[in-house]
């Protein structure tokens, strides 16, 4: 028979259109500009909000309310300076629940039981705390660490019992979380951890010392949004968004990328950057009358760890592996059950941490009246911002303004409970719509590929 | 048996998606109660075609006639109301349901508002008598080998009154006693009236079995209605890919001294303590292409998964280059270099929905140049996808498209590219050109062909034969879990190899031994 042919490339060009047309050069600007992958990624969570609410009006509207002044009144009492630190302070525990829920999420561990381990962390962590007392940063940091390993520990026995007797996770940590909280009722007692607050019916744990304390971020806020401070990170950030997607365009010198573009992109990322900051950031989180969380600002460090861990790392591979295709991870030698393992204890470290800015910043001991319930809300915060750490930031911030400004809708004659329901609608809206924008866009980047294949766009003839 | 009216006319039919005509006036007559072949390689414009017929995809020009009837399907629901039914290469069936379960779901029969099972399986099993398909309804799909999960597809179009069954590539997946047994299958649909549009670029097999063939290429049918008789299989390719057939063969010998891979006496037990993988010992040196045939089924995918550490060893060793490998976790193999073409791609061998330049990490996520310590080396990842594009000619517009985008073909050059990277010193190729067009087939062979030169220890598992007669130094038949002949590929036909590996000819392998 004949020689087999030395270069592969007798294949015929998929589905031919005769002459190969040419991309127009407007079009590859817009490519290098605007990807789709960016519009898609700011336009679709655009359209859930509103898509939601429009649903949301109706509601109102339906219930016998006036959406239009309902909704302003929100905003109005919502934008005001004692709201905004209600608001940062809620969405900094949303947003640190979230974020452990998001990890198992990530390889598609779905740990019900983050409400379990922060209060159980919280309430140990607290006893630890208030039991002790230790010259500045190691107290505080003595409790978060504690706090860490607890709700490591706890998701640990559910990672545990996965990998060896094969246990749904779902299951095992909600009843993990039903045993936490019958083990904080037992020892948040008199007779144990605890202590009977004179005076009323409240248990707390002892209280932690003033030398184990977080204060608050107020000061911190002050100075950095005003004078040289606000100046250096203006520049220095304006400078790295252009760098970086000036990088982008141009890595590993692909063609059809255009360093221009990448130029552009990024002088309008740094304007917008700059604006946002000077214009809009600044003023609102300075001069703020209440206290913000003196934590807060571990919650933009475990935000950045984690982006970092998931998009950098080996580690973050594997598991964005482990949870886009078990069987393809496990081909490429990820060990699954040293995964499920690790991203349970990871989660359940995070989730420790969740009661920390309150505890350290604002109660100082674990009582009957300690936020509950928060390892649910986060749920439903890491789905509305799809496990992405900048997302969840978003969705936390959402979900805070709207539990804070529920209070002012009974004022307008609205059930405040109707906050509960926007929510749904706007986790189920961001749900839906991202899910239809996916399917819409694999068909879509498909058809792209045949359509540039088809008229000579090929990676592979380029540089041959 | 043409009959005046036929069963299928599709008219001028063209289809332009943005910036691409994928077909362009394709005129196709199918009578009734014929196998009509439809040839063409991939990317052709058949499955453009196919889901136009199907009602998946609506035709921007040009008319299709069902019965002398015109008509225009939304759906693939019109379609199937119509008479269409179509068997997809990917099978889509529930693992977890019975074959009474998937054959009848979303067309439950109902009595009193309850399914009732017991009428069909009645009917299922007249059905399948009536068509010689020898389907249990009442077992789970996960316990079935490929060939009887094709059955159960066939079954399920049928069942939903199909009268026009089209198979998409339905022998990329079986062995040839697999093949003649579907070949009857079809024989007998036809004597029962029915029709079947068959798409293979397997030439043999559409000059065997198909009453008529059309060939399309670049989206244009080239051929109608050829008479099987009067055509040859080299005709056929050249009116295929414009080009002659590529054929597997391996030149002079490469075969070493070094065993680069030893296996001694492996028993892999299922969980019920059945041996599916029983006492294999098997020997591959440097330079040499050890080749398995087996009916799918026959413990092929344990052993692999046994020697790529994914599935553990019960008893018996396994020696890589000098190295007692038997209790590696699958990482610590591949870094020694063991490189892994997996035989389903889309499960084990990528992550649809990563970027071809996370997917070219995949399986290497620990070797440079993809990381450097415990950080990802993204501009070294993607420099690499580059180059493996470039010179393994994988079909892209760029490295951030996901894998899903790509075509089969494109899909299995990138992952043989990828385990190709960082010389490799054993490859476990299974069914390495399953799917894939002749041009990217020929191309992989040759990829196959240098590294052996290179001295890479191959163990191939394919379900061609004349691949693995064709690209094999040794071959061996593997008959449920145990190796029962070894074979000369020189002397050995296709049909002999056959019958080892289904146990009827023992000739074949005495004759050897």
């Amino acid at each position: 028979m004949s020689e087999p042919q030395e270069t592969p490339k007798t294949a015929p060009a998929p589905a031919g259109g005769g002459s190969p047309e040419h991309v127009p050069a407007w079009q590859a600007i817009l490519r290098g500009l605007g990807p789709r992958g960016w519009a898609l990624r700011l336009g679709a969570p655009v359209l859930a909000l509103v898509i939601s609410l429009v649903i949301t009006m109706i509601l109102l509207r339906v219930t016998g309310a006036d959406p239009v002044s309902s909704i302003q009144s929100m905003i109005d009492y919502g934008t005001t300076d004692s709201s905004i630190v209600d608001i940062l302070n809620r969405a900094t525990r949303y947003y640190l629940s979230a974020v452990a829920v998001a990890i198992g999420f990530r390889m598609a561990l779905l740990n019900i039981g983050v409400d379990g381990q922060y209060r159980l962390a919280a309430f140990l962590a607290a006893a630890l705390g208030g039991a002790l007392t230790l010259p500045a940063p190691f107290g505080q940091m003595l409790v978060i660490v504690a706090a860490m390993l607890i709700g490591g520990l706890w998701a640990a026995i559910a990672g545990i019992l996965k990998v060896t007797r094969g246990v749904s996770e779902v299951l095992s940590t909600i009843m993990l979380n039903a045993i936490a909280t019958g083990v904080i009722a037992y020892l948040l007692n008199d007779k144990r951890l605890a202590e009977v607050r004179p005076g009323s019916n409240n248990v707390a744990t002892a209280q932690i010392p003033e030398s184990g304390r977080v204060g608050p971020f107020n000061g911190a806020l002050n100075s950095i949004f005003s004078g040289p401070v606000l100046w250096v990170i203006l520049v220095a950030g304006a400078a790295a968004i252009v760098y970086l997607s000036y990088r982008k365009q141009v890595a590993a010198g692909e063609p059809g990328k255009s360093p221009v573009a990448g130029l552009v992109l990024g002088v309008i990322g740094a304007a917008v950057f700059v604006a946002v900051t000077a214009l809009v950031v600044g003023p609102i989180l300075t001069d703020l009358p209440g206290e913000v969380y003196g934590l807060l600002p571990m919650a933009v460090v475990v935000g950045i760890v984690f982006w970092v861990v998931i998009n950098f790392t080996r580690f973050g591979f594997d598991l964005k592996v482990s949870g886009l295709s078990p069987t393809a991870a496990q081909a490429s030698g990820v060990s699954a059950k040293r995964m499920v393992v690790i991203t349970m204890i990871a989660s359940g470290a995070v989730a420790g941490l969740i009661g920390m800015p309150e505890l350290l910043g604002a109660s100082y001991e674990y009582s009957l009246n300690f936020p509950a319930g928060l390892g649910f809300t986060g749920i439903t915060v890491a789905l509305l911002g799809r496990n992405h750490p900048f997302g969840i930031a978003l969705a936390a911030l959402l979900f805070a303004f709207l539990d804070q400004t529920s209070d002012v809708l009974q004022e307008v004659d609205v059930p405040k409970e109707i906050v509960g329901v926007m929510q749904g609608v706007v986790v189920l809206t961001v749900v839906i719509v991202y899910e239809l924008v996916r399917r819409w866009e694999i068909r879509l980047q498909q058809r792209t590929v045949a359509a540039e294949l088809a008229t000579g766009h090929d990676l592979a003839k380029g540089a041959a | 048996m043409p009959d005046e009216v036929p069963a299928v006319r599709l008219t001028s039919i063209t289809k332009r998606f943005p910036g691409v005509v994928a077909n362009r006036d394709i005129d196709l007559t199918i009578n009734k109660g014929e196998v009509h072949a439809l040839c063409g390689e991939n990317g052709a414009g058949k499955s453009t075609l196919m889901k136009i017929l199907y009602g998946m995809q609506k035709p921007d020009e040009g008319t299709i006639e069902i019965d002398g009837q015109e008509v225009s399907f939304k759906t693939p629901a019109d379609a199937i109301a119509r008479g269409i039914g179509m068997v997809h290469q990917h099978f889509k069936l529930a693992d977890n349901l019975t074959v009474l379960e998937n054959v009848i779901l979303g067309a439950e029969p109902k009595r009193r508002g309850r399914i009732d099972f017991d009428a069909a399986r009645e009917k299922i099993r007249e059905m399948s008598a009536a068509y010689g398909l020898r389907v249990d309804p009442d077992v789970l799909v996960e316990t079935l080998g490929v060939g009887d999960r094709q059955r159960v597809e066939i079954l399920k179009v049928l069942y939903r009154g199909a009268k026009v069954l089209i198979l998409d590539e339905p022998t990329a997946v079986l062995v040839p006693q697999e093949v003649d047994e579907l070949f009857g299958n079809l024989r007998e649909l036809k004597a029962e009236g029915l029709t079947v549009l068959f798409i293979s670029h397997k030439l043999d097999e559409v000059l065997s079995v198909a009453d008529a063939i059309s060939v399309i290429r670049r989206g244009t049918s080239v051929a109608t209605c050829l008479d099987p008789r009067e055509i040859t299989s080299r005709r056929l390719a050249e009116l295929m890919v414009g080009s002659e057939l590529p054929t597997p063969e391996l030149r002079e010998s490469t075969v070493t001294e070094d065993v680069q891979l030893d296996v001694a006496k492996l028993t892999v037990l299922t969980p019920e303590g059945r041996p599916v993988v029983d006492d294999v010992s098997l020997r591959i040196r440097r330079g040499e292409i050890v080749g398995l045939a087996g009916v799918e089924g026959n413990g092929q995918s344990e052993l692999i998964e046994a020697l790529m550490g994914i599935r553990s060893a019960d008893t018996g060793t396994i020696t890589y280059g000098g190295d007692d490998i038997t209790h590696w976790p699958t990482r610590k193999r591949r870094e020694a270099g063991i490189a892994y073409i997996p035989e389903d791609r889309h499960r084990h061998g990528l992550v649809l929905e990563g970027a071809l330049w996370e997917n070219r990490m995949l399986g290497h996520q620990t070797q440079r140049p993809n990381v450097r310590g415990p950080w990802i080396d993204r501009g070294g990842a993607r420099r690499d996808t580059t180059r493996i594009v470039q010179a393994y000619d994988v079909r892209t517009p760029g490295i951030d498209v996901p894998a899903a985008a790509l075509s089969g073909g494109n899909q299995q050059k990138l992952i043989v590219g990828r385990e190709m990277s960082g010389e490799p010193r054993l490859l476990i190729a299974a069914h390495p050109t399953r799917g894939i067009d002749v041009g990217a087939q020929a191309a992989i062979w040759e990829y196959l062909r240098q590294a052996r030169a290179a001295g890479l220890a191959v163990l191939l598992i394919s379900a061609d034969l004349e691949e693995l007669i064709g690209m094999s130094d040794t071959l061996h038949v593997i008959l449920r879990g145990r190796l029962v002949a070894r074979v000369d590929p020189g002397t050995v036909t296709p049909e002999e190899l056959g019958s080892a590996m289904t146990g009827a000819g023992s000739d074949a392998g005495a004759a050897d031994e």
